[in-house]
C-alpha cells in the first residue's frame, strides 16, 4: 500500500479510478487475468459469465467487507465463517421450526451475529484477549451453537420470494443479493473514506497509542468494528441461506481464509492502518474471476486451491518488492 | 603512534541521486575513542553501517589491521571483530543472558549446545564488565543500562576489536550513565578501539578522545583538545554561528489555570505532588530517570489514572478517565514518544493532524480537501517544512515534533504539555521548538515543560518543579533555579 500512495503523492491528482481503487497493482492483475481468460476461454467474457461471477462472489463481498475493517485496525476475525452458519441457523430455526415470518427470522439472525461480534468485541477490549485468540474461540463457539440449534440437521423450504432474491434479475442484470452486495461496498467506502468515525479506523490501527492520546476512544471503535464484521458475516449468511434456499451447520466452513485473502490480496496491511475498501473489491474480483476461470478451463477444485495460494504469495510478495524499491 | 586498526579512505555512498558521504576518511586506532558527531541526516549512521558491513561504500577502500576490508554482511566484519551495537538494543527478553551473548555462535559439544560452557564463558564476559547477575537470568526486567552492557558483553564474546556505540545513552539516566563509561574506559584501556556516536556534547567531551564532525555527508572538522568549548564545536556541526538558543520569556499573569493538589498514582510512581500553573506561564518539571516526570504529566492529561489528589482547570474539578475527556477540557499533550505516542509515520500529515480534531468536522462528510486545508491552516503557522500530503516518515524529527504541536492548536487549549519536546531533534531545529513554546505562552497558555536536558528546563522556564523518586522535592523561581539547585533537589 505504500508503494501505491506515493505514486499518488508524486502525481497527486490521480486518476480516478485509482483513487476508487486504492490498489494499482492488484487492478492491474485483475485486468491481466480477464484479458487472458477472454481468450484462453469462449465463455468468459460475456455479461451472463460477468453476472454469475458477480452472483458468486456476493457472500465473499459482503464478509470481505467487514474482515477489511478489522484488518484496518490492526485485528483479524476468524470467526466470521461460523457467524455466518449460526445466522443462517439462527434464521431458519426461527422461520421454520418456531414459525414466525421469515422478516423476523433475517432480523433474529443478525442480532445474533451482532451479539457475536459484542462477545468479541469486549474480549479484545476489556479482557485484553489478543484478536486471534478471541475469535478462534468465537469460530469454535459459533460453530457449535449453529449444531445445537437443529442437533447438526440442515432446515429447507423458504417462501418463494426469499429464493428469488437471488435468482431474479432486475432489469435483466442486477438480482437483490448482488445489488446489496454493491450498497455494502459503496456505504463502507464512503464510511472509511469520509466518515470522521472511518478515519478513526486508521487511527486506530496506524498506532493505537498516537489515537488514545489523540482523544479517540480506541475501545469503542474496536467493539465497533468487531460489531459491524460479525453482522456483515450474518448479512452474508442470509444471501448464502437465499442461493442455497437451505440452511445447514455446516456452512461457511473455512471462509474466514478466503476472506482473509480476499482483503490481503487487495492490499490492505495486516498490520493495520493502510488500506481500503477499493483493494478488497478488487482482491474479491480476482478471487471470483480466478475460481470462474479455473471452472471454465476445467482445472480441478484441489489444483484450484494450490493456483490461490499462489496467487496469495504473488499479490502480497509483489507489493512488498516494490514498496522496497520505492 | 602505531598504526591504526581502521582506515578509511576516500568513502563516498550515493543513493540513488542522494549522495549522504562524499569522500570521507578516518583513521580509529586501538585504545581510543572516537566521537562521531552530526546532526541527523549528516551520514553518522551511514558510515557506522558500511564501517560495520551492513552496507556497501559506493567509492571508497577501508583497511583493517593492515589488510584490505570490504565486509559484505555484517557477519563478515563480526568474524574480523568489527561490532555495531544499535541504538534500539537487539536482545530477546525471554532467553537468558547467556543465550542472548551466544546466540548464533552457541558453543557445541557432540553436536548439541554445550549449555554448561556458554553459561560459563558468559558470566566471564560479565564479570569483565563488572556486571553481577547470573548469566542464566532472562534478560526481561533488567535495566535498559545493564542490557546495553550485555549488548555490549556480547561483542566482547565475538572478540571485538573494534566497537561501535550508537547513542549508547539515549535511554540512560546519569548513574547508569557513569556506569557505562567506566566500562567504556576499561575497554579503552584493554586497547579495544571505540567509535561512539551520540547526541549529547557533554558526555563526548567526557568520554572521547577526539570528535570528529560530520556534516551533510562531509567530514567537516576534527577536535582533538577535549578542552574545544561546546559552542564551537555545535557550530561545527550545524555549519553556522548559532543564535541564541531561548526566546525571551513572557511575564506570567499571576492568574491560576491548572491547579493539581495531593497527586498521586495508583502504582506510586509519583505521590502528593501539589502545584499550580498561570496562565502565561512555562511551568519546567526536572528530575532523573524514574523520577515520575512523565507519570505526572500523563495523568494530568487523563492517559494513566490517578488514585489520590485533585485537578482543578480555572476552579473546576476535573474528573479525567481518558485524554479524551483532558481534551475536551483543553488539557493537551505532547508526549515524549514521538513515533509511539505522538505521530502514526506511516500516515500522512494532514492526517496526523486531523486525528485529534475529528470531534471538530462533526457529522459531516470529511473529504481530502477539507483534510489537506485544515492540515495546512496548522502547519503553517508552525513553520513545518513540508506539505500536507506528505507522509510524516519523511519528516526530519524537528518537522515530526512540529506536527504533533500543531495538531493541538487548531483547539485553541488552556493547558499545553509537552514531554521532552527536543529528544533526538538536532540541536538547529531546537529553537524553533522553543520558539513556539514561548509562543503559548506569550498567547496566555499554561505549559508545561518535562525535560531531562537541564540547559533546556533552565532555558525556557519560569518556574521549575523538581521530583526525585515520584516525591516532590521542591519548586525552584527562574532567579535561583541553575544547574546546581535543580541537581541538589533531584538527587535528595
Amino acid at each position: 500500500m505504500v508503494a501505491i500512495d506515493i505514486t499518488e503523492q508524486s502525481r497527486p491528482s490521480g486518476v480516478w479510478l485509482r483513487r476508487l481503487a486504492g490498489a494499482t497493482g492488484p487492478l492491474l492483475g485483475l485486468l491481466a487475468l480477464c484479458v487472458f481468460l477472454s481468450f484462453a476461454t469462449d465463455a468468459f467474457l460475456s455479461l451472463r459469465n460477468g453476472l454469475n461471477i458477480l452472483d458468486q462472489i456476493t457472500v465473499l463481498g459482503i464478509m470481505a467487507v467487514g474482515m477489511t475493517f478489522v484488518i484496518l485496525i490492526g485485528g483479524i476475525d476468524l470467526s466470521v465463517g461460523s457467524v455466518l452458519a449460526l445466522a443462517m441457523m439462527v434464521m431458519g430455526w426461527t422461520a421454520n421450526v418456531a414459525g414466525m415470518p421469515l422478516g423476523v427470522g433475517i432480523g433474529v439472525a443478525l442480532i445474533a451475529s451482532a451479539v457475536s461480534g459484542l462477545i468479541v468485541g469486549l474480549l479484545v477490549t476489556i479482557f485484553r484477549v489478543p484478536a486471534f485468540i478471541a475469535t478462534l474461540a468465537m469460530m469454535s463457539a459459533a460453530r457449535g451453537v449453529a449444531n445445537m440449534i437443529t442437533d447438526g440437521q440442515q432446515i429447507v423450504g423458504f417462501p418463494d420470494w426469499f429464493m428469488m432474491l437471488a435468482i431474479d434479475r432486475h432489469f435483466g442484470i442486477l438480482t437483490a443479493t448482488v445489488f446489496l452486495m454493491l450498497v455494502v461496498v459503496l456505504i463502507a467506502w464512503l464510511f472509511l473514506k469520509f466518515r470522521s468515525e472511518g478515519r478513526m479506523l486508521y487511527a486506530v490501527g496506524g498506532n493505537p497509542e498516537v489515537a488514545r492520546l489523540a482523544g479517540i476512544n480506541v475501545q469503542l471503535v474496536t467493539i465497533g468494528v468487531y460489531v459491524i464484521s460479525a453482522v456483515l458475516a450474518g448479512l452474508a449468511g442470509i444471501v448464502l441461506a437465499a442461493r442455497l434456499d437451505s440452511v445447514q451447520p455446516s456452512s461457511g466452513f473455512g471462509y474466514e481464509l478466503d476472506t482473509i485473502a480476499a482483503v490481503v490480496i487487495g492490499g490492505t496491511s495486516l498490520s493495520g492502518g493502510a488500506g481500503g475498501i477499493g483493494g478488497t473489491l478488487i482482491g474479491v474480483l480476482i478471487i471470483g474471476v480466478l475460481r470462474n476461470g479455473l471452472n471454465l478451463l476445467n482445472v480441478s477444485p484441489f489444483l484450484q486451491q494450490v493456483i490461490i495460494g499462489i496467487v496469495i504469495v504473488l499479490a502480497v510478495g509483489a507489493e512488498t518488492i516494490r514498496r522496497r524499491r520505492a | 603512534m602505531t598504526e591504526p586498526v581502521l582506515s578509511l579512505r576516500g568513502i563516498s555512498k550515493r543513493y540513488g541521486p542522494l549522495q549522504v558521504l562524499k569522500n570521507v576518511s578516518l583513521d580509529v586506532y586501538a585504545g581510543e575513542v572516537v566521537a562521531l558527531l552530526g546532526e541527523n541526516g549528516a551520514g553518522k549512521s551511514t558510515l557506522s553501517g558500511i564501517i560495520a558491513g551492513s552496507r556497501a561504500p559506493s567509492e571508497g577502500t577501508m583497511t583493517w589491521l593492515g589488510q584490505p576490508y570490504a565486509p559484505a554482511t555484517p557477519r563478515e566484519a563480526i568474524d574480523k571483530g568489527v561490532v555495531l551495537i544499535h541504538q534500539e538494543l537487539q536482545l530477546l527478553p525471554e532467553l537468558s543472558i547467556a543465550e542472548n551473548v551466544f546466540i548464533g555462535r552457541w558453543p557445541m559439544k557432540n553436536g548439541v549446545i554445550d549449555r554448561a560452557e556458554m553459561v560459563r564463558r558468559a558470566q566471564e564476559q560479565l564479570s569483565r564488565l563488572n556486571l553481577h547477575i547470573p548469566a542464566t537470568r532472562k534478560v526481561a526486567g533488567l535495566s535498559t543500562a545493564n542490557q546495553q552492557l550485555i549488548e555490549i558483553a556480547k561483542a566482547l564474546a565475538l572478540d571485538a576489536k573494534l566497537l561501535i556505540l550508537d547513542e549508547p545513552t539515549a535511554a540512560l539516566g546519569g548513574a547508569e550513565t557513569e556506569a557505562l563509561f567506566n566500562q567504556v574506559r576499561k575497554l579503552r584501556s584493554e586497547g579495544v578501539g571505540i567509535v561512539y556516536i551520540s547526541h549529547r556534547m557533554e558526555e563526548i567531551k567526557q568520554i572521547t578522545d577526539r570528535i570528529v564532525v560530520l556534516r551533510d555527508g562531509v567530514r567537516v572538522q576534527e577536535f582533538a583538545d577535549s578542552a574545544t568549548p561546546v559552542r564551537t564545536i555545535v557550530e561545527s556541526m550545524v555549519g553556522r554561528p548559532l543564535e541564541r538558543m531561548f526566546p525571551p520569556l513572557p511575564e506570567p499573569s499571576g492568574r491560576p489555570v491548572l491547579q493539581v493538589s495531593g497527586l498521586t498514582s495508583p502504582v506510586r510512581s509519583f505521590r502528593d505532588v501539589s502545584f499550580e500553573v498561570q496562565s502565561g506561564e512555562i511551568l519546567g518539571i526536572a528530575g532523573l530517570v524514574g523520577a515520575g516526570r512523565t507519570e505526572l504529566v500523563r495523568a494530568i492529561s487523563g492517559a494513566d489514572p490517578i488514585s489520590a489528589g485533585t485537578i482543578k482547570l480555572n476552579g473546576e474539578e476535573l474528573r479525567l478517565r481518558s485524554p479524551a475527556d483532558a481534551i475536551a477540557k483543553g488539557i493537551v499533550m505532547v508526549p515524549e514518544d514521538r513515533k509511539d505516542q505522538g505521530i502514526v509515520v506511516t500516515h500522512r500529515i494532514s492526517e496526523n493532524v486531523v486525528y485529534p480534531n475529528l470531534d471538530m468536522f462533526g457529522r459531516r462528510w470529511i473529504t481530502s480537501k477539507m483534510k489537506r486545508t485544515f492540515a495546512e491552516q496548522a502547519i503553517s503557522k508552525f513553520g513545518v517544512k513540508g506539505r500536507a500530503e506528505q507522509y510524516a516518515s519523511d519528516l526530519s524529527g524537528g518537522n515530526q515534533q512540529k506536527v504533533v504541536i500543531a495538531k493541538w492548536l487548531m483547539r485553541d487549549p488552556k493547558v499545553v504539555i509537552l514531554d521532552e519536546p527536543t529528544r533526538g531533534i538536532d540541536v538547529g531545529a531546537r529553537a524553533g521548538i522553543y520558539d513556539i513554546i514561548v509562543n503559548l505562552a506569550k498567547k496566555g497558555v499554561a505549559v508545561i515543560v518535562v525535560s531531562s536536558d537541564l540547559e533546556e528546563v533552565l532555558g525556557v522556564s519560569n518556574r521549575i518543579l523538581v521530583l526525585a523518586q515520584g516525591k516532590q522535592a521542591g519548586i525552584l523561581d527562574r532567579e535561583e533555579a541553575n544547574d546546581v539547585s535543580v541537581m541538589e533537589l533531584a538527587t535528595i
